[in-house]
Formats: C-alpha cells, sequence, structure tokens
C-alpha cells in the first residue's frame, strides 16, 4: 500500500522516514496544532514550495538541466487564476479554467523555449531561460492594464474559500472557508508531489536519469535526449504553473514581486541544494527547512537577543535585523556538511 | 563471403581540425565476428563511434541492410537494431543493474528467456541486480555494459575493446559470452587488441592504419601469416 502511494520509492532511512511523518502530520493538522493566521499562512506556504521545488528537481535533480525559469511558469500559473478570476468573476470555473490556462500556457512556452535550446549545450539553455524569464518579468510589469503592472491584482475567488464562509468550530479552531482553502492547497499540493514521485519513479524517470548522467550513452541505445528533455521540461513548467495557481487562489492576489522575482528562483535553488537534488523528498525538507527560516528565524532571534541582553556583542550579533547574514551562514553551513544535501547524507548514512 | 549486414564507402570523419577517417572502406558479413584492428589511434573507436553517429561523416555512406544511415539521429540507427558497447562501458552508475538492463531493452519489456541466458553468461550480474552499477567491480561494468547490448535481439553488435584492463579469468567469461552470441548468428563488429581473444572469436578481420583500412580478409589467414601481421601493425600475434 505505502509502497504503491510512493511509487517504490521509500525514504531508505528511519531519521528520513520520521521528519517526512513529522512534516506530513505537522501539515495534515496545521491548523488545529499551530491555530493562528500566521502558522497557517507558513503551513500553506510549505506545501506550495514543496510542489514547486519538487518540480525544480525534476529538471535539476533528475534531468540534469539548469532553468532559470522557473519562477516564470509559477507565475504563469498564478496570473492565469487571476485573470481568469478578474474577467469571468468569482467562481470555481474561473479557478479551474485559470488553473488550466495557466498550465497549458506554461508547457507551450516550455516546449518553444526547449525546442530552441535544449539542442544546444546546457549553459545555453539556462541562459536563453534567464532572458525570457528577464522579458516576461519586464513584460508583467509594463502591460499594467491587463496585469496591474507592479502593483499586481486583487480578485475574489470562491465565497466558501474565503473567512466569510463559516460552518462552526471544532477543538477551539473556527472551522471557515479559510480553513477549506487550506485544504484545498494541502491536498491539492500532497496530490501534485505524488504524481511527480510517479513520474521520476517510471521508466520515463528512469530515461530521464541516463540522460542526466550521460546523454550521449542514452542517445546510443536509442532515446531521443532531445524529445525527453523538452517532454521533461513541459511536464515541470506545468506542475510550476499549477503550483503558482494554487499559491494565487490562497493569497487572492498576484504581482511580479510574489510570482515572477529572481529572488524566488534563488530560493528555489537554495531550497532544492539543501534537501537534496535528485530524491524528490529534498524538496520537502529543503522547502519546509527554507520557509520556516524565512517565517521566524527573525522571531527566533529576536528572542535570542533578549535572552543574551546582558552579554556584549552577542545581543548585536543576533539582532533580528540580521535574519538574513544567518540564513546565509546556515546555507553554507549546509553545503559544508551535507553536499549531497541532507536526504542524500541521510540516505547515505543508513 | 555472405552479403555484407554492414558497409561503408568512402567513409570521412573530422573531429575538430583533425581528419581521423580518410576514406574509409569497409565491409561487415552478416553472421561471425569482424575483428577490427590496428595500433593504437589509427581510427577504430573514431570508426564504431562513427557508425553508430556520435561522429558525423563528413563524406561517404554508410549503409545497414541496404539502408542509408547517413541522415539518420544515433538514437534512430540503435533503433534499427545496432547494439554498441563503447570503450568506457556507457553504464549508468547512479541506476541499478535491473535498472540499466531496462533501459537497454528500449523498444519493450525484458524477454525473462534472455535474461536466463544473460545470466548464465554473466552470473554476478544476478546476484548484483538490485544492486547499482556504480558499485560494480571493473569486470562486472563490462560484464553489464555488454549484457545491455545483449538485452534485446541486434542487428549488429559495435563492441570497442570489451577486454580492456580486465583479469584473465574475466576475458575468459567475456570471450565465452561474446562466443555464445556468435553463436546465435549474430553480426558483430569487434575492436580488441588482446590478439589470443581476437583469434579465438574473430571469423574476418579488418585492419586499419591512418584512418583507412588497408587490408580485409579472414581472421585465420592473418593469424597464421606472422610476417603480414609485422607488416600490417608492426607486431606478431604469436609474440603477443
Amino acid at each position: 500500500m505505502i509502497d504503491t502511494i510512493l511509487s517504490g520509492d521509500r525514504p531508505r532511512s528511519m531519521t528520513l522516514a520520521a521528519l517526512l511523518l513529522i512534516i506530513l502530520v505537522g501539515l495534515a493538522l496545521a491548523p488545529f496544532l499551530f491555530p493562528g493566521v500566521r502558522s497557517l499562512e507558513t503551513a500553506a506556504r510549505i506545501c506550495i514550495f514543496i510542489v514547486l521545488v519538487a518540480s525544480y528537481d525534476l529538471l535539476l535533480g533528475y534531468t540534469g538541466i539548469v532553468s532559470f525559469a522557473h519562477t516564470m511558469f509559477f507565475g504563469l500559473g498564478a496570473y492565469g487564476v487571476a485573470l481568469t478570476s478578474v474577467h469571468m468573476g468569482r467562481g470555481f470555473d474561473a479557478l479551474a479554467v485559470g488553473t488550466v490556462a495557466g498550465a497549458l500556457a506554461a508547457a507551450v512556452l516550455a516546449f518553444v523555449i526547449g525546442l530552441l535550446s535544449l539542442r544546444v549545450r546546457a549553459i545555453f539553455f539556462a541562459m536563453i531561460t534567464l532572458a525570457v524569464a528577464s522579458a516576461v518579468a519586464v513584460l508583467v510589469s509594463q502591460l499594467s492594464q491587463i496585469t496591474g503592472g507592479e502593483d499586481g491584482l486583487n480578485y475574489l475567488i470562491p465565497r466558501e474559500l474565503t473567512p466569510a464562509f463559516r460552518f462552526g468550530e471544532a477543538f477551539g479552531v473556527k472551522l471557515n472557508g479559510r480553513l477549506l482553502a487550506y485544504y484545498l492547497v494541502f491536498g491539492a499540493c500532497l496530490l501534485l508531489f505524488l504524481l511527480l514521485l510517479r513520474v521520476v519513479n517510471s521508466p520515463f524517470g528512469r530515461v530521464l536519469e541516463a540522460i542526466r548522467e550521460n546523454d550521449f550513452r542514452a542517445e546510443a541505445i536509442g532515446y531521443r535526449v532531445v524529445a525527453y528533455r523538452t517532454l521533461a521540461t513541459c511536464l515541470s513548467a506545468a506542475v510550476a504553473a499549477v503550483a503558482g495557481s494554487i499559491f494565487a487562489i490562497w493569497l487572492r492576489y498576484v504581482g511580479p514581486d510574489t510570482t515572477l522575482s529572481f529572488s524566488i528562483m534563488l530560493d528555489i535553488l537554495l531550497m532544492v541544494v539543501i534537501g537534496g537534488m535528485g530524491t524528490m523528498y529534498g524538496a520537502v525538507i529543503g522547502a519546509t527547512l527554507f520557509v520556516l527560516a524565512q517565517n521566524y528565524l527573525q522571531t527566533l532571534m529576536g528572542s535570542a537577543s533578549d535572552a543574551t541582553s546582558a552579554l556584549p556583542l552577542i545581543p548585536d550579533l543576533l539582532s533580528p535585523d540580521r535574519w538574513m547574514l544567518w540564513l546565509g551562514v546556515l546555507f553554507v553551513l549546509s553545503v559544508y556538511f551535507f553536499p549531497t544535501g541532507i536526504v542524500g547524507r541521510l540516505r547515505g548514512a543508513r | 563471403m555472405s552479403e555484407p549486414i554492414l558497409t561503408l564507402e568512402g567513409v570521412y570523419t573530422d573531429i575538430a581540425q583533425y581528419h581521423i577517417l580518410h576514406d574509409l572502406d569497409l565491409a561487415v558479413p552478416r553472421g561471425g565476428v569482424t575483428m577490427l584492428l590496428g595500433r593504437n589511434g589509427v581510427g577504430k573507436t573514431t570508426t564504431l563511434r562513427t557508425i553508430m553517429g556520435l561522429w558525423r561523416t563528413k563524406r561517404g555512406t554508410i549503409t545497414l541492410d541496404g539502408r542509408d544511415l547517413g541522415a539518420m539521429a544515433t538514437a534512430e540507427r540503435a533503433r534499427l537494431g545496432i547494439g554498441y558497447v563503447p570503450e568506457d562501458m556507457g553504464i549508468f552508475s547512479d541506476l541499478t543493474v535491473a535498472e540499466n538492463m531496462t533501459l537497454a531493452a528500449a523498444s519493450g519489456p525484458l524477454d525473462a528467456a534472455r535474461l536466463e541466458w544473460i545470466f548464465a553468461a554473466f552470473p554476478p550480474l544476478r546476484t548484483f541486480w538490485r544492486s547499482e552499477a556504480g558499485n560494480l567491480s571493473g569486470g562486472q561494468k563490462q560484464m553489464l555494459a555488454i549484457a545491455r547490448a545483449m538485452a534485446e535481439e541486434r542487428r549488429l553488435y559495435l563492441i570497442d575493446e570489451p577486454t580492456k584492463g580486465l583479469a584473465p579469468a574475466i576475458i575468459s567469461t567475456m570471450a565465452g559470452a561474446l562466443r555464445d552470441l556468435k553463436s546465435r548468428g549474430a553480426s558483430i563488429l569487434l575492436v580488441e587488441q588482446n590478439f589470443a581473444v581476437a583469434k579465438a572469436l574473430g571469423d574476418s578481420a579488418a585492419v586499419m592504419d591512418d584512418g583507412r583500412v588497408i587490408w580485409a580478409g579472414a581472421m585465420a589467414e592473418l593469424a597464421g601469416d606472422a610476417a603480414l601481421q609485422e607488416r600490417l601493425m608492426g607486431l606478431s600475434m604469436e609474440t603477443a
């Protein structure tokens, strides 16, 4: 049963299995275990970033393709939902149409980029994706009549997914549309993650791994490398776009900074590296740790700074304003101690 | 001699600014083992890579069973039935032995009877079936490389130095497997530096020098003529 759900890809480490279980239970029961707006926001963001990072890992970790356009695909999905919600009005039909349209647009764009550039060396593909992503970000900012420009777009989602829709209370937590929206995010992300797990453990996934290791060898045993790479790029882009759509449903707002910025691309890269490339479970660990650090490191440092206020220098070092510095230090340390990522290390130590 | 399964006519291949193959003519007979011999650096590996399309020809034609391979991509040539075992073995280290074998059977699932035959030829592959290929020994990796080519019925096998750097016991296993493959009617073009193996397996031979075939004929004729060996390759098989 478990094997079927995980497509035969077990964690292969007791510690990793325990960590994954804690994360799964934590996210599944987040509204009840950690009540509050901020914790729910963090939990939803973790779910969405797990899918986004896993879809990027399909490209980078499993196929060996470096792309800088992943946030662009994420943004296409988000803007798809935003634009249909603005033009079709609030409703589940608008969300569905926006999600499908965003995923299709992302897949088509990925197909075009892939067809034009995956035949050439990997570095050129990376450069082309960087150029296209930058162009799209500028375009979205400039086309303010359609996209809302730098201000982005606010829109209404179905009332059943908003806090105004209330239907009781359980375990001291108000049951409302926001809770339903969270479980929509959680359920959709879980399904997408399991889908990606199935993909990488299918014969298609094995060919991708073979291509990553040596594309000439894969070609010499009969696999059309460009076709496989293009398909992986399209699939990865479509899943990233769906993650973007889910993000847009959750936020009820899209803007260039929240969905298209290059800093999100860097975050994705860091999450993949910290978690462990080519493992899928690395996306779960990397995204969870990174989003938690982004949201709670400042608070944690504030408490530590207060607790050490009697000491010299240390409170200044632990000042919440320096959280980015410590995040950087944590990243350097994690790469140093876990060169194959946390999952790679845990699997190696079993 | 039977009708050739593979023919190269007037083939020229350049690698960057270097002219490696010049006006190469080669005919590989259907069924049996053709040895491609010659000193280091004469273009034997380039010939195999050119047949596979890993290097593009500048001029000349390559035909397999009468079909021109010239415009075909490497993957298409492989799907046409050419099994290629490169000099560096070409296995996928991150994948298991089972996954390597499954990938090699590109046209469908692995045939159980064929797999049993492969296990009989290379017993360690059964033992390490679920192990990562990167963890195998050098000899076992070479067994996997050849087994991968044997995973499906091929029209032609191109095998580049399968015994290079292997212990005598492994060489004997390797030669036994190739002999078995040959007995099933396979057509094999084999690059080999070990003359004892070449002599034992080869039906015909082509000797290369400076990017072209300078002699072609029966392996027995070459093996039995020390003066010819000396003239073509600068050494004698009896003393090698």
